[in-house]
C-alpha cells in the first residue's frame, strides 16, 4: 500500500471540518443537514481506513460503517419529513425563523 | 509516484471539491450536486481501500437514495430560498474560524505527534471479505444489526407520520 494511513486521515478531516462549517454558518435546515451528511461520510473514511490498515481480518470497521449508513437514512428521513411538516405550517425553512421554543 | 497514490489524490480531489460546493454555493440545487460528486469521490476511496462491498452501498444509498431525498425537500421548499438570497448566518466568520481550528488540530496531531505510528497490520486481506462481512453481521454482530434494522423502520414509521397532510 503506498498510501499510509496518515493521508486517509487527513482527507477525513478536511471532508468532517467542511462539514461543520456548513452545519454552523448555513441559514437553511436542508443545508445544515447536507453537512451532516458530509460529516458522517468523513466518519465513515475514517472506519474503513483503519479497517483496511490496522485489522483487515476482524470486520469490525466495515460493520460499524454499515450501522452508520442505517443511522444516516434514518436521520435524513425524519430530518427532511421535519423541514416538509414545518415549512408547511411557518412557510419557511431558514432556521433562525423557526424559533417556536424560544423564551 | 505510483497509480495508487495518483488515484488517491484524484479521489481525494473530487471528495474535497464535491464538499467545497456543498458549503458554498449558493444555489443549493448545485449545492446538492456537489454533495453527490463528494459522495462518489467517497465511494471511490472505498473501493481503493479494497471494501468493494461498501464503495457499492455508498453509490446506492448515498448517491441514488439520500441525495435524492435531499434534492426532494429542495424542490418542496423551493419557495422560500430565491437563488441570491444570502446563504449564510452572521456567525459564518467565526465558524470558518472554528472549523479551521480543528482541522488545524486534527492535522499536527495526525502529522507530527501520531506521526504515521499506528499499529498497521501486514496481514493482508482475508480471502472472502464479503463473505466474512455478511458472517460477523449475523453472528458477532447480530444484536446492533437487529437495533439498526428496528431504528430504519421506527425512522421511516415517524417520517411519514411527520410529513403526513393533516
Amino acid at each position: 500500500m503506498d498510501v499510509s494511513l496518515t493521508w486517509y486521515l487527513l482527507v477525513a478531516a478536511a471532508l468532517f471540518c467542511m462539514g461543520l462549517y456548513g452545519v454552523l454558518a448555513r441559514r437553511n435546515a436542508v443545508a445544515i443537514l447536507m453537512g451532516v451528511e458530509l460529516m458522517l461520510n468523513a466518519v465513515n473514511i475514517n472506519l474503513v481506513a483503519f479497517w483496511r490498515y490496522v485489522r483487515p481480518d476482524a470486520m469490525a470497521g466495515q460493520v460499524f460503517a454499515i450501522i452508520v449508513y442505517t443511522v444516516a437514512a434514518a436521520e435524513a428521513a425524519v430530518g427532511l419529513a421535519l423541514f416538509i411538516a414545518i415549512y408547511r405550517s411557518r412557510d419557511t425553512v431558514v432556521v433562525e425563523d423557526i424559533d417556536l421554543m424560544k423564551g | 509516484m505510483s497509480i495508487e497514490q495518483f488515484v488517491f489524490i484524484a479521489l481525494s480531489a473530487i471528495t474535497l471539491l464535491g464538499g467545497w460546493i456543498v458549503i458554498t454555493n449558493r444555489n443549493l440545487y448545485r449545492a446538492a450536486l456537489g454533495l453527490v460528486l463528494s459522495f462518489f469521490g467517497v465511494a471511490g476511496l472505498y473501493a481503493l481501500l479494497d471494501a468493494g462491498f461498501l464503495a457499492v452501498v455508498q453509490v446506492l444509498i448515498y448517491v441514488g437514495a439520500i441525495s435524492i431525498l435531499i434534492i426532494f425537500a429542495i424542490m418542496l421548499t423551493r419557495r422560500v430560498m430565491d437563488r441570491t438570497a444570502v446563504q449564510h448566518n452572521a456567525q459564518w466568520g467565526i465558524s470558518a474560524l472554528v472549523a479551521l481550528a480543528l482541522f488545524g488540530v486534527i492535522g499536527y496531531t495526525l502529522l507530527f505527534r501520531a506521526a504515521d505510528q499506528w499499529a498497521v497490520s501486514s496481514t493482508g486481506l482475508p480471502e472472502k471479505p464479503i463473505e466474512m462481512l455478511g458472517e460477523a453481521l449475523v453472528t458477532t454482530y447480530a444484536l446492533p444489526f437487529e437495533v439498526a434494522s428496528v431504528l430504519l423502520l421506527v425512522a421511516l414509521v415517524g417520517a411519514i407520520v411527520i410529513a403526513r397532510e393533516k
